[in-house]
């Protein structure tokens, strides 16, 4: 059987803990719920934001809405899809 | 299975924020959910897409942008409260090849530094203006701001902000929007994402406006204080859309720039020839006679008379025809606003040595053109001092003095103009001054006349009539 | 210099002149009497060579311009008189913090307040101690003449950029006023950019320039590196113009016009059998000291003219640690001293010094 390779597009959104003040706004600007505050603190003892769950569609509206120049980066990840 | 950044850390900042002293290197100061970081990201992205980096200047403004500087991978100023416009000005004035933002926040601009900024506005200044309206004084702990909505409340409008004691809040876009020269004004807010991306785009516009050189662009930024709006982060943005964007509704109030030529400005010469040229020319000395006049002794001579009567200028072509002959000459005017209708006078010193003072008190020589003039200065005429007078309009003095009347106005009249009279009472002036041992003084002194109306020369041959009219006509009367 | 590059020109033009002659690109000002004829002579020369001339909105404005043109490595410069002087301050003290060269040059007037556009000196304590917020200050140099307005302009700018300090060159309103022949000098050729300029380019896009330093042992490092500045300066840099003091017991001093008509009273106090004798500081700031203190011997009396209200006394009292007596003598509110006046002034002095000793 001819098989079709499709490449099916993926995103992934990483948080710099150290780097996020927790102010939420990622949070907020997220379309699809990802994002959601922790109950932990990071380094500067600031309540952090981290992705609950999968599913970015790489908009970038968390990256634009986040004041801080490196605590959000959005990759997109290529993987062949049987 | 590969990955790639698709959105992250802008180029245009430093990857460290080096200049940033403490511990915390990778962080901006900015309070957490300050509109400031987002705007910041907006510019450092927009920079270096737009491929302006290496020649953009960011101002850090006084305000909670004032170490923007730590983040920027761009040219760095810290300016005084208000005066980035004209700091900016400066530097494209200076260097029109250098991009300049000015940032500033609605203190900054609305309040200590407006006029700065409307003045650049209104010059049309090749820049961008980022303004972050956050209706609030960041960094000095949450005062009123120009922008201050009514009825808020702040540190220093603790009852709310009413209409009776400070007024409405000030529209900056609206007002710059109503200038002919800017060519770009829009308000946008860092609220949504949906209003992030539009001021993405107000900003590229901005700059891209700025690259093409057609002059100046404001983009209001409505954003965010949740700290001293006592805020969260989503709060302060419902607050701005509910409370400010009503107020401050947003959107293009002006975009003018493609109508808009590119500002070119001229290169600087330092060529010697040129320099030279330039100021030889505009002081218009042409001709340079031999020292051929031997002057006795010091003359310090003394011209007076009302505003309209080339007092002044009289002084002037005296002094001229002493530099003509290489003696040392110093003229000295009553400036200001006497001179602008009340009596003016002025001293001229006319010496082989080095002059000291050219301040004429004892005077040698006393030019009176009217009345009061001659009353005021006549009790200054040293022992062998010589008055002149216009004989037209003053009586003959009291005075043991050597004097010269001379009827200047009327010789003036019958030339045709009663502003020549200054050069008739020259010419008795020069007649005086055979008893100095001038040999070639008539040259000297029409030299001195074309020099003085170099820049109107209809009234050089005027005034050389009249020099030698007041020169004939000089009578000697011993009183 | 062949003599078509002499010229009559008013104090006020020759700055203009010199500027020129020293490659100022950029002037940036705005009206004021006594000063006003320094912004219209550059409104009209600047343009013809290609330069900037820009008439600010404000006093405060024209100085931040001159502190971005410096800043992009430009010489630059502003004038003004007595209360745009104070505006200034504002601007003249982050120049002066950031270490860029700029020239201001200040025709005073009479003061306080609006005053009137007489002259005087009363803008030696706040051009000369620094004037506007903080510990700095600026090289003052203090013309007599119109030529010396036109050279020490020229010398100004020099001094800027060798030290990278604002300087003014400071007279008073009848200098400014005063038409005098001026010989120009040859100019000068552009000032290469520094390195440390925000010149737009890719090889300065990393220089930063400001005046802020949170933590206090930066700020205090910022301070003491300026001090170092002023005592290197203090060292190198002391003017002054001497005229018959090798023997004289009576010193006079003043700057600007004052001293032209101290060097005549001094030759009809000389007549009198008084052995008088001028000290001009050319440098209001560097004070020149070392030579006041050599002066301050036995016998030796100073008498500070001034038309403002002893202001430059206190620096002569200082330099020579009120070893000698130091009178002064002061006219202010636009009234220039005649020099019989000065010369009775001194004989009275110069009457107590024979009764002391």
């Amino acid at each position: 059987m001819g098989q079709t390779i499709k490449k099916k597009k993926k995103f992934v959104v990483e948080i710099t803990v150290d780097e996020c003040k927790g102010c939420g706004r990622c949070v907020s600007a997220c379309p699809k719920g990802i994002l959601e505050m922790t109950t932990k603190v990071n380094m500067m003892g600031i309540v952090y934001v981290e992705p609950a769950k999968e599913g970015c569609v790489g908009c970038g509206a968390c990256f634009y809405a986040c004041p801080e120049p490196g605590a959000i980066s959005v990759y997109e990840i290529d993987e062949a899809d049987e | 299975m590969g990955r790639k950044l698709k959105f992250g850390k802008p180029t245009g900042f430093f990857d460290v924020f080096d200049r940033r002293p403490g511990p915390i290197k990778k962080n901006m100061h900015y309070c957490p959910g300050c509109g400031h970081g987002i705007l910041h990201k907006l510019i450092a992205e927009a920079i270096v897409d737009l491929d302006m980096r290496d020649h953009m200047v960011v101002i850090s403004p006084v305000g909670c942008a004032v170490f923007a500087y730590y983040y920027f991978d761009a040219g760095g100023i810290s300016v005084p409260h208000g005066r980035a416009p004209a700091v900016a000005t400066g530097i494209i004035r200076a260097n029109p090849d250098s991009f300049v933002i000015s940032y500033q926040g609605d203190g900054d601009l609305g309040a200590i530094g407006l006029n700065n900024f409307l003045q650049a506005a209104n010059r049309g200044e090749n820049m961008t203006v980022c303004f972050v309206n956050n209706a609030i004084y960041g960094m000095t702990s949450g005062q009123m701001a120009p922008t201050t909505l009514i009825g808020q409340k702040t540190a220093t409008s603790p009852y709310g902000r009413s209409v009776e004691n400070e007024g409405y809040p000030l529209k900056v876009s609206e007002m710059v929007a109503a200038l002919e020269s800017p060519i770009y004004v829009e308000r946008v807010a860092l609220t949504t994402p949906a209003n992030i991306m539009a001021a993405r785009k107000a900003l590229r516009k901005g700059l891209t406006n700025m690259k093409e050189r057609r002059g100046f662009s404001l983009v209001e930024f409505l954003s965010g204080c949740p700290i001293n709006q006592k805020m969260t982060a989503q709060q302060v943005d419902e607050w701005i859309e509910k409370e400010m964007i009503p107020y401050f509704p947003l959107g293009c109030f002006k975009d003018i720039a493609a109508e808009r030529k590119p500002i070119s400005r001229p290169k600087p010469t330092f060529d010697k020839k040129k320099v030279l040229n330039a100021l030889v020319s505009s002081a218009g000395i042409t001709k340079w006679g031999a020292k051929s006049t031997v002057l006795r002794k010091e003359l310090r001579v003394k011209c007076a008379g009302y505003g309209g009567q080339g007092i002044l200028s009289l002084g002037m072509m005296i002094a001229a025809m002493g530099q003509s002959r290489d003696i040392n000459v110093s003229w000295l005017p009553s400036y200001g606003p006497e001179m602008r209708g009340g009596t003016a006078n002025c001293s001229v010193v006319l010496s082989n040595n080095v002059i000291g003072s050219p301040v004429v008190q004892n005077t040698n020589i006393l030019i009176a053109m009217n009345q009061p003039s001659m009353n005021k200065f006549l009790p200054d005429l040293v022992d062998g001092g010589i008055l002149l007078y216009d004989s037209t309009n003053i009586a003959p003095p009291k005075t043991d003095r050597r004097v010269y009347a001379v009827a200047a106005s009327d010789i003036a009249i019958k030339l045709g103009n009663i502003r020549c009279a200054n050069s008739a009472i020259m010419g008795a002036f020069a007649a005086c001054l055979k008893g100095f041992e001038l040999e070639d003084y008539e040259d000297a002194f029409e030299e001195a006349i074309r020099q003085t109306f170099r820049k109107k020369k209809e009234l050089v041959e005027l005034n050389i009539k009249a020099f030698h009219e007041g020169r004939k006509s000089v009578e000697t009367r011993n009183v | 210099m062949n003599s078509n590059h002499r010229l009559l020109l008013k104090g006020n033009e020759a700055a203009v002149h010199g500027a020129i002659l020293a490659g100022c690109e950029c002037f940036f000002g705005y009206p004021i009497t006594p000063a006003s004829e320094i912004a219209h002579a550059a409104s009209e020369l600047f343009p013809k060579l290609g330069r900037v001339f820009l008439q600010a909105e404000s006093e405060l404005a024209a100085i931040n311009m001159v502190f971005g043109a410096a800043a992009s490595g430009k010489r630059a410069m502003t004038a003004s008189s007595g209360l745009g002087i104070s505006l200034k301050q504002e601007g003249v003290s982050y120049i002066a913090t950031c270490e860029l060269p700029a020239v201001i040059v200040d025709i005073m007037r009479a003061g306080p307040g609006l005053g009137n556009i007489g002259p005087e000196q009363s803008d030696y304590n706040q051009v000369v101690k620094g004037g506007g917020h903080g510990s700095y200050k600026c090289i003052v140099l203090a013309p007599n003449s119109a030529q010396e307005m036109c050279d020490l302009t020229i010398l100004a700018f020099d001094l800027a950029d060798t030290y990278r300090i604002p300087v003014y060159v400071l007279t008073d309103g009848v200098i400014g006023q005063m038409m005098e022949s001026v010989t120009l000098s040859e100019p000068k050729p552009r000032k290469s950019i520094p390195e440390w300029a925000l010149a737009g380019t890719r090889e300065t896009r990393r220089n930063v320039i400001t005046s802020i330093y949170l933590a206090y042992d930066d700020q205090e490092k910022v301070n003491l590196r300026l001090q170092e500045k002023y005592a290197e300066i203090a060292r190198n840099e002391q003017r002054f113009e001497a005229h018959m003091i090798d023997d004289a017991d009576l010193v006079l001093v003043g700057y600007g016009i004052i001293s032209r008509l101290l060097i005549s009273a001094a030759d009809i106090l000389r007549r009198k059998g008084i052995k008088a004798g001028v000290l001009r500081p050319i440098t209001l700031f560097p004070f020149p000291k070392d030579v006041l203190r050599s002066l301050a011997k036995e016998n030796t009396s100073f008498l500070c003219v001034e038309m403002s209200n002893g202001q430059m006394v206190d620096d002569i009292r200082l330099s020579i640690e009120c070893s000698r007596p130091v009178h002064l003598y002061t006219r202010m509110g636009g009234n220039v001293p005649s020099v019989e006046e000065i010369v009775n002034e001194s004989v009275k002095v110069a009457c107590n010094l024979t009764i002391e000793s």
